[in-house]
C-alpha cells in the first residue's frame, strides 16, 4: 500500500515513470555491488594524492575500475583482479599490504606492542608484591625537602 | 611599508625569545632572582610582537596587498572578507605564524596563570618554551617568511585560495588544532624543567596536569573539525581516511590521552614518574613530527602543504634538536626507581598502566604505519601503501579493548581492589550492555562480529559510567545533593568517557551499517537507498560569488514524505579553472543522508554518489563531549584554590608518596 | 642497567631521524614500474599514420628501444618533445611512440607542426596498451632491450640532463647486455 502511495507520488513529482535505476556499474546482485564496492576501495589511485579508485576522479582511476569491474563479470577472484592490477602498477596500489618477508614486523607490530607492553606491567605488579606490605615512610631528608618546597611555594604566592 | 614591521616584528620576537630561553634559566640555575624575574616580562614581549606580525599579516590579506608574495598566492580580491581572513593560515608561512602565535599565547598563559608555582620552576618552564619558540621563529624566518615582497612587479590580482580551502572548515579547523599541537609544548616544558632541577614530583605532575588537559581538548576538537570538514568538503563523504596527515594529528591525541591518564596517577600516587615525563616529551615530539611530515613532503597525502625539502630539512633539524636533547637529557636524569608502592593486580593504578599499554600500542600502531613506507623505500624494497583496510584492521582491536579495560577500570579504586568484589560489581553492567547492544544491533537490521564487538564496547562503557556516577551520588542527603557533591574534575571525566563511548558507537555504526551506492541518473530517475528513495529532479546553473556551479536538485523521500530536498554542486572556480565536488547533506542525529554529483556520463546522465550514513554525527558529536569534559576538568575547584587551602592539599598529595623527593638521584 | 633502559627512547629516534633525512627531496610519488624485468605486454594495435598496419609486441625485438607514452592533451609532453627530436636526430636512439587516449587527427598534426622523432607510433586510443604497462600519467618514458623486456620507466618529462644521468646508463647497459 505505501509503496503505490509512493510510485503514486513520483509520478506526480518526475512527471515521467519510475524505474529502478541504473548502477554506473551493472550488477546482478547487492552483494555483487558490496564486493565491487570494497574492491575499489583497497586499491590505491597510483596518480594521486593519496586516494582510493573509488574517491578519485582521475582518468586512470576510472581505467582501474573499469578494470576491476570487468574482471568480475568474467568472474575472477578478488586475488586475481588484486593481482592483475598490481601485476602492472605494482604493490603500490594495495592499501592493505599483504604478509611477506617484508611486511612481516608491520602486522606484527599491534601484537608485539601489546604483549611487551602486558609483560612489563606484570613485571611492576609482580615486583610491587615483594616490596612489602607498605612503602617507607618519608626519610628525613624527602621531608626536609618537601618542607622547603611548600616554604618556597608559599614565599612565591 | 606595514609587511616590514610584520618582517621586523618577527624578528624581535625571535631576539626576545633568544632572552627567554637564556636568561630566566641561568638565573634559576645560579640562584639570582633577579635574572629569573625577567621571564614573565619576556614572555609578554613574545607574545606581542608575535601578535603584531601576525595583525600585519592579516591586514595585508583584508587590504589585498598583493605585494606580499604570500597574500597573492594565497588569496583574491573577489574572496569574500571572512576567506581573506581565514585564508592567512591557509597556506605554510601563515599557517606557520599561526602555530607560533599559539606559542606564544601558550607561554604568556602558562607566565600569568602560573603565579603559584616556585619561581625556579616557572623561569624553567618559561625558558623551555621561549626554546621552542626560537626554533619555530628561526624556521619562519629563515625559510618561510610570509612578509617577502613581489616588487616592482605587483600582480593585479592575487592567484586565489585553493577552493577546498574556501570553507567554513578553514576558519575553525587549524587554530583548535594547533592549540592542542601547541599546548603540549607546555607539558613538555614542565617535564624538561622537572628533568633539570630533578624534582618529578607529585607537584610537578599536578601543575602540568591541567595543561596537558586543555591542550588535549583542544587537540581533539581539532581534529573532529577536520574530521567533519573533509567529510562534507572532500566530497566523498569519507570521515578518516588514516591518511599520513590525519595519522599526524592523531598520534599526539593517542600518546596525550595516555599522558593525561598517567599523569592522574602520578598525581594521586607519585608512581610511575619515569613513564609520565617519557610520555610528556614523546606527545610533543609527536607533535612537532606531525608539523614535519604535513610540511616536508616525505609521504604523499591529500591535504599536505606544497613540499619543499628546505624546510623539511630545518623541521628535521629542529625535531632533531628537541628530541636528541629532551631524551638524553631524560636518559641522564630521569630518576630510576624501585618499586616500592604496592598496588594489587587490579588496583586503578594497574587499569591505568593497561590503559597506558592499550593507547602507546595505538600511538606505535600508528607511527609505524605511517613510516613503515618510508622505511622500505630507504631499505630500497620497494614501494607500498599502508592505508584504511591495514588500520581499520588493526587499529580495530585496540580500540575495542580500550573500551572493555576502561569499563571494567572505573569501579576500581587505587592501591588495591578485590577481584571478586570487581567481577561482581561488573555483572550487572555486563548484562546490560549485552541486553542493549543485541537490541541496537537488532535494530540497525542484522548481526555483524566487528559491529557486535564495537557497539558493547561502547555501551560498557556507557553503562559503567552512569552506574558509578549513580553509586557514587547516593547520599542520605538526596541524589541531588550527592550529585552535586561530585567534583568537577569527576564530571569532566564522565563526560570524557560518555564522549569515547558516542564516538566508538558512531565510527562503528556508520561503518558496519552505511550504505553507499554509485548510480547513474537522469533527471526524473528514482535510486533507492536502504529505506529512502532519491528523486533527481532536474539539474541548473547558477553563479557564487567567484565560480559558477551546475547544481542538481533531489528529493529525499521516506516512506512516500518527502524528508528534504538536496542540491549536491559541481562548482567551476574562475580564478584557478579547479572544479570541485560540493557535496549536499541532509544532516540528523541518526543519520545523514549524503548526495554527490560525479562526472557527467552522458548528455543526460550523471555518476550521482548516494549516501545513507547512520550516526554519523556521532563521531563528532563524541568529541565535542571529550573536549568539553576536559576543558570542565580543569575547571575544578583543585586547580584554582587559594593559597592556604592549597598549601593543605600540597602536603597530602606528596606526605604518603614514598621516594618521590630524592628519586632522582635513586639509580640502581 | 635499567639506566640502560632509559636511553632506549633515545636511540628509537635517532634511527627514525635517519630514515626521515633519508626520506627528504625524494619524490613519493614516483613509482618504479612494476614491469621491470618483464616482456612487453602483448598487444595488437594500429600504426598511428596507417591504420592498416597492425602492431604488436614483436616491434621491440632486435635493438634496445626507448618507447615514449605521449598525447596531444599533455603539455608536459609538448615540453619534452623538442628533446626528443634532439635524442632522435642527434643521438641516433631508436624511439617508439605510443599515442595514449588521443585521437589520430589531433596527433597526425601535433607531429606535423612539432616534428616526429619516433620510428614507429602505436595508435592507442583507449589506452589498452597504456593500461597493461601501468602508465598513470603522461609522458613516461620506459626503456627496453633488444629481447623487449622492460628495463626501465622513468615518469616525466625526459630532457637532456634526464636523458644523461638517468636513461643513458639503463640504456648502455641494455646495449651491453643485448
Amino acid at each position: 500500500m505505501v509503496r503505490i502511495v509512493y510510485l503514486m507520488l513520483v509520478l506526480l513529482l518526475s512527471g515521467a515513470a519510475a524505474a529502478e535505476v541504473a548502477d554506473v556499474y551493472d550488477f546482478s546482485d547487492r552483494a555483487q555491488e558490496q564486493r565491487y564496492q570494497n574492491l575499489i576501495a583497497e586499491l590505491r589511485c597510483p596518480k594521486c594524492q593519496n586516494q582510493n579508485i573509488a574517491d578519485s576522479n582521475a582518468p586512470i582511476s576510472k581505467d582501474m575500475r573499469d578494470a576491476v569491474y570487468r574482471m568480475m563479470k568474467d568472474g575472477a577472484s578478488n586475488e586475481e583482479i588484486v593481482e592483475s592490477l598490481v601485476g602492472r602498477f605494482g604493490e603500490f596500489v594495495r592499501y592493505k599490504p599483504e604478509l611477506d618477508s617484508r611486511t612481516f614486523l608491520l602486522w606484527a607490530t599491534p601484537a608485539i606492542a601489546v604483549f611487551g607492553g602486558f609483560l612489563v606491567v606484570a613485571g611492576v605488579v609482580i615486583r610491587s608484591r615483594r616490596a612489602g606490605p607498605s612503602g617507607p615512610a618519608l626519610s628525613t631528608e624527602e621531608k626536609a625537602r618537601v618542607d622547603k618546597m611548600l616554604a618556597e611555594q608559599e614565599r612565591s604566592s | 611599508m606595514y609587511p616590514e614591521l610584520g618582517q621586523l616584528a618577527l624578528i624581535l620576537a625571535l631576539l626576545l625569545a633568544v632572552l627567554l630561553s637564556v636568561v630566566p634559566l641561568a638565573g634559576s640555575l645560579t640562584g639570582r632572582n633577579n635574572l629569573q624575574a625577567f621571564a614573565r616580562p619576556l614572555a609578554s614581549g613574545v607574545f606581542v610582537f608575535v601578535g603584531l606580525a601576525f595583525a600585519v599579516l592579516t591586514h595585508a590579506f583584508v587590504t589585498d596587498d598583493f605585494s606580499v608574495a604570500y597574500v597573492a598566492n594565497n588569496s583574491n580580491s573577489l574572496l569574500p572578507w571572512y576567506y581573506k581572513f581565514s585564508a592567512v593560515w591557509g597556506g605554510h608561512e601563515g599557517s606557520l605564524l599561526l602555530w607560533i602565535l599559539m606559542l606564544a599565547g601558550w607561554t604568556l598563559a602558562v607566565a600569568i596563570f602560573s603565579r603559584r608555582l616556585p619561581a625556579v620552576m616557572i623561569s624553567q618552564v618559561l625558558s623551555v618554551l621561549g626554546m621552542v619558540c626560537v626554533g619555530f621563529l628561526l624556521f619562519i624566518v629563515i625559510t618561510s617568511n610570509p612578509f617577502d615582497r613581489l616588487l616592482p612587479n605587483v600582480p593585479a590580482d592575487g592567484a586565489d585560495l585553493n577552493p577546498l580551502l574556501q570553507d567554513f572548515g578553514l576558519i575553525v579547523h587549524p587554530p583548535m588544532l594547533y592549540m592542542g599541537y601547541v599546548g603540549f609544548a607546555v607539558a613538555f616544558a614542565f617535564a624538561i624543567a622537572a628533568l633539570i632541577n630533578g624534582r618529578l614530583d607529585a607537584a610537578w605532575a599536578r601543575w602540568s596536569r591541567p595543561w596537558t588537559t586543555v591542550a588535549w581538548a583542544f587537540l581533539s576538537l581539532g581534529i573532529a573539525l577536520g574530521s567533519w570538514w573533509a567529510y562534507y568538503e572532500l566530497g566523498w563523504g569519507g570521515w578518516w581516511f588514516w591518511d599520513p596527515v590525519e595519522n599526524a594529528s592523531l598520534l599526539p591525541w593517542l600518546s596525550g590521552t595516555a599522558l593525561m591518564h598517567s599523569l592522574a596517577v602520578t598525581e594521586k600516587r607519585g608512581v610511575f614518574k619515569s613513564w609520565t615525563v617519557l610520555l610528556a616529551i614523546v606527545t610533543f615530539s609527536l607533535s612537532l613530527l606531525g608539523a614535519f611530515l604535513v610540511r616536508s613532503g616525505v609521504l604523499t597525502s591529500v591535504h599536505s602543504f606544497a613540499a619543499d625539502p628546505e624546510r623539511g630539512t630545518f623541521l628535521l633539524g629542529l625535531l632533531a634538536v628537541t628530541v636528541i636533547a629532551s631524551l638524553a637529557l631524560y636518559a641522564f636524569r630521569a630518576p630510576v626507581v624501585h618499586v616500592r608502592s604496592r598496588y594489587g593486580s587490579f588496583s586503578r593504578e594497574v587499569f591505568l598502566l593497561l590503559n597506558n599499554v592499550l593507547l602507546v600500542s595505538a600511538t606505535i600502531l600508528v607511527v609505524v604505519g605511517t613510516l613503515y613506507p618510508l622505511v622500505l623505500d630507504y631499505l630500497e624494497l620497494g614501494k607500498l601503501s599502508i592505508g584504511e583496510p591495514f588500520f581499520n584492521l588493526t587499529f580495530s582491536p585496540l580500540a575495542v579493548a580500550t573500551g572493555l579495560l576502561l569499563g571494567a577500570g572505573i569501579f576500581s579504586r587505587w592501591k588495591k581492589t578485590d577481584g571478586g568484589w570487581l567481577a561482581r560489581k561488573l555483572l550487572w553492567p555486563l548484562a546490560i550492555s549485552i541486553v542493549a547492544t543485541t537490541a541496537v544491533l537488532i535494530g540497525y537490521g542484522g548481526f555483524k562480529p566487528w559491529a557486535f564487538l564495537g557497539v558493547f564496547s561502547a555501551m560498557w562503557v556507557t553503562v559503567a559510567t552512569f552506574w558509578d556516577l549513580w553509586e557514587k551520588s547516593s547520599s542520605r542527603k538526596g541524589r541531588l545533593h550527592g550529585l552535586k557533591r561530585q567534583s568537577r574534575s569527576y564530571y569532566g571525566m564522565v563526560l570524557g568517557h560518555l564522549g569515547l563511548a558516542i564516538t566508538m558507537a558512531g565510527a562503528t555504526v556508520v561503518s558496519n551499517y552505511g550504505i553507499e551506492r554509485d548510480v547513474r541518473m537522469v533527471p526524473g530517475d528514482v535510486a533507492t537507498v536502504g529505506d529512502y528513495h532519491f528523486v533527481f529532479r532536474d539539474i541548473g546553473a547558477r553563479q557564487g560569488a567567484n565560480f559558477t556551479a551546475q547544481y542538481g536538485t533531489f528529493d529525499v523521500m521516506l516512506d512516500g514524505e518527502r524528508v528534504s530536498v538536496l542540491h549536491p554542486e559541481k562548482r567551476q572556480y574562475s580564478v584557478g579553472m579547479s572544479v570541485m565536488t560540493e557535496a549536499d547533506i541532509d544532516a540528523g542525529l541518526f543519520r545523514d543522508i549524503f548526495v554527490a554529483i560525479g562526472e557527467r556520463i552522458t548528455d543526460e546522465a550523471w555518476a550521482i554518489r548516494l549516501q545513507y550514513k547512520p550516526l554519523v554525527r556521532w563521531l563528532w558529536l563524541g568529541s565535542l563531549f571529550m573536549a568539553a569534559g576536559g576543558f570542565l576538568a580543569i575547571a575544578d575547584r583543585r586547580y584554582r584554590i587559594r593559597e592556604g587551602a592549597d598549601t593543605k592539599v600540597q602536603t597530602d598529595t606528596v606526605a604518603p608518596e614514598p621516594g618521590s623527593a630524592t628519586s632522582a638521584g635513586v639509580t640502581s | 642497567m635499567k639506566r640502560f633502559l632509559l636511553f632506549l627512547p633515545l636511540l628509537i629516534a635517532l634511527v627514525v631521524g635517519v630514515v626521515l633525512f633519508a626520506g627528504i627531496g625524494k619524490d613519493p610519488t614516483k613509482l618504479e614500474s612494476a614491469l621491470v624485468g618483464k616482456p612487453v605486454p602483448e598487444f595488437s594495435l594500429k600504426d598511428l599514420h596507417n591504420a592498416d598496419v597492425v602492431l604488436d609486441q614483436s616491434l621491440f625485438r632486435g635493438q634496445v628501444t626507448l618507447l615514449n607514452v605521449w598525447g596531444t592533451w599533455c603539455p608536459a609532453c609538448k615540453d619534452e618533445h623538442d628533446d626528443l627530436m634532439w635524442l632522435a636526430e642527434e643521438k641516433g636512439v631508436n624511439i617508439i611512440g605510443l599515442n595514449y587516449k588521443d585521437n589520430r587527427e589531433d596527433a597526425l598534426l601535433w607531429l606535423d607542426r612539432l616534428g616526429d622523432p619516433y620510428r614507429k607510433i602505436i595508435y592507442d586510443p583507449r589506452g589498452t596498451l597504456g593500461f597493461d604497462l601501468g602508465v598513470y600519467g603522461a609522458p613516461e618514458t620506459f626503456v627496453i632491450d633488444a629481447e623487449g623486456v622492460v628495463r626501465y620507466r622513468h615518469v616525466g618529462v625526459v630532457n637532456k640532463a634526464v636523458w644523461e644521468q638517468t636513461l643513458l646508463p639503463v640504456f648502455n647497459d641494455a646495449q651491453g647486455n643485448g
